[in-house]
Formats: structure tokens, sequence, C-alpha cells
């Protein structure tokens, strides 16, 4: 709708103020948007929260018992998907397309716009400088044309009575701007994909076993919103040996170091292969990817029952308490004749008494030792209810007693059998298996998102480092020196250059209009005039 | 080697010490050098006239010292490159504590493994970019503030977060962490300079405004004149923050994802690290649409870019003894990931 013919300034007048107006409004709403979000995201950082640290939470629920209805109301465990957190993200988002939308129609429109025509008085802008050449109007243009037209865009003269170059330049400040904030959409999309379809798990597997990709053989599953079980994967892989290096010297002594699980891995009926599975080098299965993010013992445990029979045996991976490896782990056994047996206890991978406490020294199994306490009695595996393999019910349970009349402690260092009291069996230690621990899902839309990102930041620095102005020079002739009389009306003078006897003069006057706020005009304004020729000597800046 | 990682750790240390000798010396000449900017008495009723137009006008490098001897005039001349040059001195001192840090560790790695070490290097990218900029934005009054700056959290550093060197835990062994880190830290500390600056705003402009309630005009002697006008200082704080700005998205929100994914298996997972990194970003965010706000220029955009501070700081220091479920490693020296198990029990 714009007419080529208009003036500017003039004829958009109402449209500005109108576009001033909205920006002002929308523009402090998105500013107390943000702060408001900025705001919200706090109570996550110092409440435990659910899709972090689910044990911290479970813990801060039994201390506070009072808090936690109120806290649960308000979502205050799982802040980032609560309905108030989303309301100001959305709320954000429905602003930034108000914002944006509209904004992106006026850069198109005015994509191939010319610069405007320079004002009537040049004095009047905010940075201007005026000097006298001995060079032509025409010549002073052209030259102008040639200093500012590599990086400007000029305002075509049209016809020969314009007295002045108008340019303009900066252009792509704006675009990426919207740029930016287009972007911020692509991330948020791409981050909601993965929350919506994507799914997490978590799997412990001990050395020399195998994991095929199904639902059932997970410990535990965090599946998206929109998350179906058809988009499993199918494959398998085993963990042929895991090997850490442990330090034993130095002021991380007893750290683990470059953890390192030779896998051998099959997708689907395809050829079996070979992956070292570090920290930091996920695997990537057929886009599913398996990350090792952890690793422990499992001690091999053997326990008979009173028949002698072999009632368990295998590797039960114990789950380490801290970073010395001290572990703890449950052996259930619902089979033994006549009566359950369960074991309960502790794994110390190097056992030392320091002080006549039992502890472990390092984290390298270099003496391994349990020590668990004996149970019999109904464990309530049979109630039908889902029991984790980490906890045992004592509700039913009894403490096998020891000849003292105490509870039974099993302490066995590798290779020990123990009896059991009252004749229920014997366990025996008969070695330890490491385990890893691997967290294997599936994160759509994070190509996606780190795309957005990507183009976000090349928009921001185009909007944050493009620094748009507009550049006049305008060139009068001034009357030759004797000819005629003073003439206090050059500024309206026609220029065509006939005016330019010997010896005549120039008057050619500059002036800089800084379209973002924040260059330093005066800078580009010196750096112009140097380029024009001029003589500082004989030059007035204005502000 | 020629060098042992002992010998290059007790380097490390007296680097540390020996650059916070010198960054003390030239606090002191800076010191020296505002206090002979106080004019005496005597002197004040002359500079008044032109005082105030200097006080907002260009008054910026050391060369327009609102002075009428030239005696006196040239000393502070003289006292401001030596601080300069003292602060330069110090810096590259500085450096060769943060080389002898990544030289003691075995294997060689970048010096960014735990707090004292991501200390050391913020207030040194601190330093050097005051000395990188100070051509540029006529940073020169800014000395005084920016070696006190770095003098005390050095000292800090030395004092309570002094750690020895030790090999990086497994999951920083990545190439993505020198990107992440060298990017975090830029950030940090050009975030710092133009906090600094945006502080000056606030307290020149306060200043400003209480001379002109009282109706006096060139009673503040001696280093606010020294400081740029407000409208310099707002643009310097806009041109410092604008450069960190993108910086911290890059560290915060690319590399940062992408190590994360690496590490830890998911690319955002709301640790509180990541939470504050995230609300720093945003309060930046906001800082930059005030400034393009009417109503908030000025004034309520410097003070969002002290909370911005404020919150980037706090994550760096205060949120590693608030959670302990960081999984940062230079929060909580974490081995692996510790499986979920109930509390010990008999
Ligand atoms: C997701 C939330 C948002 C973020 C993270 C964000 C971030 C930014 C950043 C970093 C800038 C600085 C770039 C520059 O100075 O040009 C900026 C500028 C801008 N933003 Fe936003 N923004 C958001 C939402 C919005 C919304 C909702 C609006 C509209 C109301 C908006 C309108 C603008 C405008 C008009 C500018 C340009 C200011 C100028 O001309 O200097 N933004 N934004």
């Amino acid at each position: 709708m714009s007419t080529p013919d208009r003036r500017p300034g003039e004829l958009t007048a109402r449209e500005l103020l109108r576009w001033t107006w909205r920006q002002v409004t929308s523009m402090r709403t998105a500013l107390l948007l943000l702060l408001l979000l900025a705001l919200a995201a706090i109570p996550g950082s110092v409440i435990p929260q659910q899709g972090v640290d689910s044990l911290a939470v479970t813990r801060w629920k039994a201390e506070h018992t009072k808090l936690t209805p109120v806290y649960e109301r308000l979502d205050l465990f799982s802040v980032y998907s609560s309905v108030w957190f989303s309301a100001i993200y959305l709320l954000l988002v429905l602003s930034l397309v108000g914002c944006i939308v509209p904004r992106l129609f006026v850069y198109f429109r005015g994509m191939r716009a010319q610069p405007p025509a320079a004002p009537r008085n040049l004095a009047r802008m905010p940075v201007h400088a005026t000097y006298e050449t001995d060079l032509s109007p025409d010549d002073v243009l052209a030259l102008a044309r040639t200093t500012l037209g590599r990086r400007h865009r000029l305002r075509s003269s049209g016809d020969d009575t314009v007295d002045h170059v108008a340019a303009e330049r900066g252009y792509l400040r704006e675009a990426g701007n919207l740029l930016f904030h287009l972007s911020v959409l692509v991330v948020l999309a791409g981050f909601a994909m993965g929350g919506l379809w994507g799914y997490q798990g978590g799997v412990i597997i001990v050395e020399g076993t195998t994991f095929s990709n199904n639902l059932t053989q997970y410990d535990d599953f965090k599946p998206g919103g929109l998350f179906r079980a058809e988009q499993m994967k199918n494959f398998r892989f085993s963990v042929d040996e895991f090997n850490v290096d442990w330090l034993m010297e130095g002021p991380r002594k007893g750290q683990a170091r470059k953890f390192e699980a030779d896998l051998t891995y099959r997708v689907g009926d395809g050829e079996e292969q070979q992956y070292d599975l570090r920290v930091n080098h996920p695997l990537e299965l057929d886009g599913t990817d398996v990350f090792l993010i952890g690793h422990g013992y499992a001690p091999v445990i053997t326990v008979r029952d009173a028949t002698g029979e072999i009632v368990y045996t295998g590797p039960t991976p114990f789950l380490p308490q801290d970073a010395s490896f001290l572990s703890f782990g449950v052996v259930k056994v619902p089979t033994a004749q006549p009566q359950q047996i369960a074991l309960e206890g502790l794994f110390y991978p190097t056992f030392i008494m320091s002080d006549g406490n039992p502890t472990t020294l390092v984290g390298d199994d270099l003496n391994p030792t349990l020590s668990m306490l004996a149970w019999t009695g109904d464990l309530g595996l049979d109630s039908g209810t889902s029991q984790s393999v980490y906890v045992l019910d004592k509700s039913g349970a009894t403490p096998i007693e020891d000849e003292d009349g105490k509870q039974q402690r099993v302490d066995l260092q590798l290779g020990d059998t123990v009896e059991l009291g009252d004749g229920l069996g014997t366990v025996t230690f008969e070695r330890v298996d490491p385990w890893i621990r691997v967290q294997i899902s599936q994160t759509p839309g994070k190509g996606i998102a780190l795309l957005g990102v990507v183009a976000a930041l090349i928009g921001l620095c185009a909007s944050l480092f493009i620094r748009p102005r507009r550049v006049w020079v305008r060139a009068t002739a001034l009357p030759a020196p004797g000819a005629g009389g003073p003439d206090d009306d050059s500024d309206d003078q026609a220029t065509d250059g006939t005016m330019n006897g010997g010896g005549a003069r120039t008057r050619v006057e500059v002036a800089v209009l800084d379209r973002s706020g924040n260059g330093d005009m005066d800078e580009v304004l010196a750096d112009l005039l140097a380029r024009l020729g001029s003589d500082p000597a004989d030059t007035t800046s204005g502000k | 080697m020629a060098v042992s990682n002992t010998a290059w750790e007790n380097l490390s240390n007296q680097a540390v010490a020996a650059a916070g000798v010198v960054y003390f010396l030239a606090l002191l000449v800076h010191l020296a050098e505002w206090a002979a900017m106080r004019q005496p008495a005597a002197d004040r009723s002359l500079v008044a006239a032109g005082g105030l137009e200097k006080r907002d006008g260009a008054g910026t490098a050391g060369d327009d010292v609102t002075d009428t001897t030239a005696g006196r005039g040239e000393r502070i001349a003289f006292l401001t490159r030596l601080g300069f040059l003292l602060t330069a001195l110090a810096c590259a001192i500085h450096f060769v504590s943060l080389l002898g840090r990544g030289m003691a560790a075995d294997p060689n790695r970048v010096p960014w493994g735990n707090m004292y070490e991501f200390t050391l290097s913020g207030t040194f990218v601190v330093a050097l970019l005051y000395l990188v900029l100070y051509k540029k934005f006529a940073l020169a009054w800014m000395g005084p503030i920016v070696v006190a700056f770095v003098l005390t959290v050095l000292m800090v550093a030395v004092i309570w977060l002094h750690d020895e060197v030790a090999p990086l835990a497994e999951s920083l062994n990545s190439p993505w962490l020198v990107i992440h880190v060298v990017s975090a830290v830029i950030a940090t500390g050009a975030f710092t300079l133009g906090g600094i600056a945006s502080i000056m705003f606030l307290v020149k402009s306060r200043r400003l405004r209480l001379d002109a309630e009282r109706g006096e005009d060139a009673a503040a002697a001696g280093w606010l004149d020294r400081v740029p006008s407000l409208d310099r200082l707002d643009k310097l704080a806009y041109r410092v923050h604008a450069f960190a700005f993108p910086v911290w998205t890059f560290a915060v929100l690319i590399t940062g994802p992408i190590w994360a994914h690496e590490a830890w298996s998911r690319y955002w997972n709301w640790d509180p690290k990541e939470v504050w990194a995230f609300i720093t970003w945003v309060v930046y965010a906001g800082y930059l649409h005030a400034r393009a706000t009417a109503g908030w220029k000025g004034r309520k955009a410097a003070m969002l870019a002290l909370v911005g501070l404020g919150t980037l700081w706090f994550n760096f220091i205060g949120i590693n003894y608030f959670s302990s479920t960081s999984q940062h490693a230079y929060a909580v020296e974490r081995v692996v990931d510790v499986a979920e198990a109930p509390p010990l029990t008999g």
C-alpha cells in the first residue's frame, strides 16, 4: 500500500503512532512476562523435582509431612510441567507471536523501500556537520555516492533537481531480530516434541548378560505423554566386559576414571557389532541413544535351603550409597524350604576396620566383603502387589537368630560360606561381577531444538551487532565570491552545477541518524567526513 | 618430563600470590590517582565553572582530567598509565597461574576442574577484557574498580576455594567442556564488566540527582568527574552486555545441552545449575528488552542488569551450597550417577 511518491514522515505518521503504541504496550508485557518467567523458575531449583531427583523428593516428603500436601497441590515437585509455569510461557509465546507477526509484515513491506529523502534542514539532526569545499556540488554528490554506496542502500536520485544523497544501512538488524524471536518458537517446539514423544528408561545390566529393548526389561521407565509402545526399536546388546581405572594416589584417590563397557549389539536382524560404551560417548541405535551413566557391583551369592538344594544363585546388583561404592542390596529367596529366606545389608568393595568401624577404603574391589542381616518368614511376595527388588518387606518376616539369640549377621568374604541359624541353610559368596547402569532414551525433536538455538544465536548476533543508520549528504553551490550579494536562501537553492565558475565554493552538509540508539554516531560522522575529504579545520559539527 | 607436576602446581600457587601483589600495587597506584584528583578547596572554585560540562559532557579518558595545573595533570596521567601497566603485568602473571594449573594435571588439561580454577579463570577474563577494551571504550576510569574486584575475588578464591590439582571427573572429560566452560567464563567476565558500568551509572545518576536537588553543580569532585557521562555509561554497559549475551547463549543453550546430552543423556534436565543459567539468560533478555522499552531505559534497565549479575554469581557460588542435586561436577564431586537406593537400614 505504499505509494512511491509519498513524503516519508507524513503519510506514515498515523501508522507510526499506532505501531508505536502497540510496540510499547506489548514490549512492556513481554518484559514483565520475561521477569515473571525468571521468578517462576526459582522454586524448582530449591525444592527437589520429581523429574530430576525423585529420591530427593521422597526424602523431602518424609521430612515435611505438613507442607507436602500444599506443595503437591501447587505442583511444586514438578514446577516445569506445572500449569502455572506453562501458563507463563504460553502467554509469552502468545505475546511473542502477536508482536513478531505484525513486525514480519512491516519488514517485508519495507524491504525494498527507498531510504527517505533528506529532511529540509540537516542542521536540526542530532549529529551533523557542515563544511565548504572547492569541488562542484555534482562532484561532491558523486563522491558521496561512491563512498556510501558500498555499504549503504542509496535513494535513487530520480531527477536532477535533487541536491542530496540519502543512504541507509543495517536492514538486517530487524531481520535478525525477527529470526531470533521466531527461532525461540522453533526451540520450544523441539523441546516440546522431546517431552511428548520421547522416553527415558534406566536399567542395570550385569557384566556378561544381555539386554533386549522391550518395556519389561527396564528398571525404570519415563515415557512422554504421547509415547506409544511401537516406538520401541528392536535391538539387543550384551555387556561383554566392563573396566574401570581406579586412581590410587593424588587428591582424587579412590575416584574411578575411564569406565568402559565393551558391548556386542545387534539392531533388528542385522549383524552383530562391537562398541566401547563410555561416558560422553553414547551409542546410537536406530534413533535410540544408549548412555553409560553409572556402575556398581553385583556379588554372586548362592543360597542353599535346609534341604541342601540350591534355591538362589547369581549376581545380585547392590546399589552404591556414595562415591566410596559402599553398596546396599537385598537377597530374597521365596522358594527356600521350609521357610522363605531373605538377606539385607552392605557390600564393601575394599573392606577395612577403621577405628572399630567397618568401612571401605576405596571403590575398587580389592577386598570384597558382604555384611548382611538374615530374615525368614513371609516376605510378602505372594500378595500380588509389586515390590522393589531393593526393598525388603519385613512386616511378615522374623530375624534369624544366632547362638547368642541375636539377629544373625552374615559376614562373608570372597569364597566364604556361612550356615544360617536354626539349620535353615547356607549362604556362599562366590565372586563379584560388575554391573553398569545405562540410560536408554529417545529424544525426538532434539535436532530441531538445536537448529532453533543456532538460528536464534545467528539472529541475535545480527540484531545486536548490526547498527542501522541513515546518512544524508547535501551539497549546495555558494555564490562565487564577488558575484551577487549575500544570499540567505542558499539552503533552498537548486543545485545544477552551473554556478561553479572559477573559485566557486560548495557548502556540504552531512547528517547521520542512529536508528538503534546504541551506535557512536560522532565516530561515524568523523569517519565519513574524512572519507569525503573535508578539511577538519574548516568543518563545524553540531550535536 | 622436564618440569614435574608438583613444580607446575607450586608455580601456579606462587603466580597467584605474585599476581595478587601486583594487582595490589596497581590498586594503590589507582588510589593515589584518585587522591590526586580530589582538588584542594582552593582550586575548586576555579574548576567549578567548567566542571558541570565536563561531568556530563565528554569527560572520558585520562587526558581530560579536570585540573587547572599542568603539573598535576601530568602526575595524574602518569599514575593512570602506571596503574594500567601494573594491571597488565598482574594479568600476565595471572595467566601463568592458569597455565600452571593446566600443566600440573596429568594428563594436561584446561584449568577448569573445580570452583577454585573456575574463579581463577573468571577473574582473569575480567582483567583481560578490561585491558583489551581499555582503549576502545576509554575505560581508564574503571581501573580502580576492576582491580579492586579482581583482587578481592582472587583472595576469596585462595582462602576458601583452593583445591589441589586433580584429574577431571569422567563426565567433564569432553571437548565440549572446553568450549562450554571457556564461553561461560568469557560471558561471566564480560557480564561483570558490564555490571560495573551499570553500577556506576546508578551511582552517578543518583549523585547528579542529589546535586540537582541541592542546587549544587560541581560538588562531585574527584573520581566521579572521571566517570563518563550517563549517556556514555549506558551505551558502554549496553555494548558490553550485548557482547556477553550471545556468548552466554552459546555457552548455556548450545554447548551446555550438547555436552549434557553426551554425558547424562538429557540435553536439558532442569538441574539447579541449568535453572539458574536459564534465569540469568531470561533476566538479561529482559535487560535488552528494557533498553528498547520506553520508561525502562536508563535506571530500571541498569537495575535489571544488576539483577542479572546477581543471578549469575549466585549460580556460580550460591547454588553449590543450596542444592545437592546438581550434576555439575564442580558443584558436587560426584564420581558417577549413584543409582537410586532406599536409605540405609540395619
Ligand atoms: C521468549 C521470550 C523472548 C525472549 C527470550 C526475547 C529476547 C530478546 C532479546 C535477547 C532481544 C535483544 C535483541 C535486540 O536488542 O534487538 C530482544 C529484542 C526484542 N524483542 Fe524480544 N524476546 C522475547 C519475547 C518477546 C516478545 C513477546 C516480544 C513482543 C512483545 C518481543 C519483542 C522484541 C522487540 C520488538 C525487540 C527489539 C528491540 C529493539 O528494537 O531493540 N520479544 N528480545
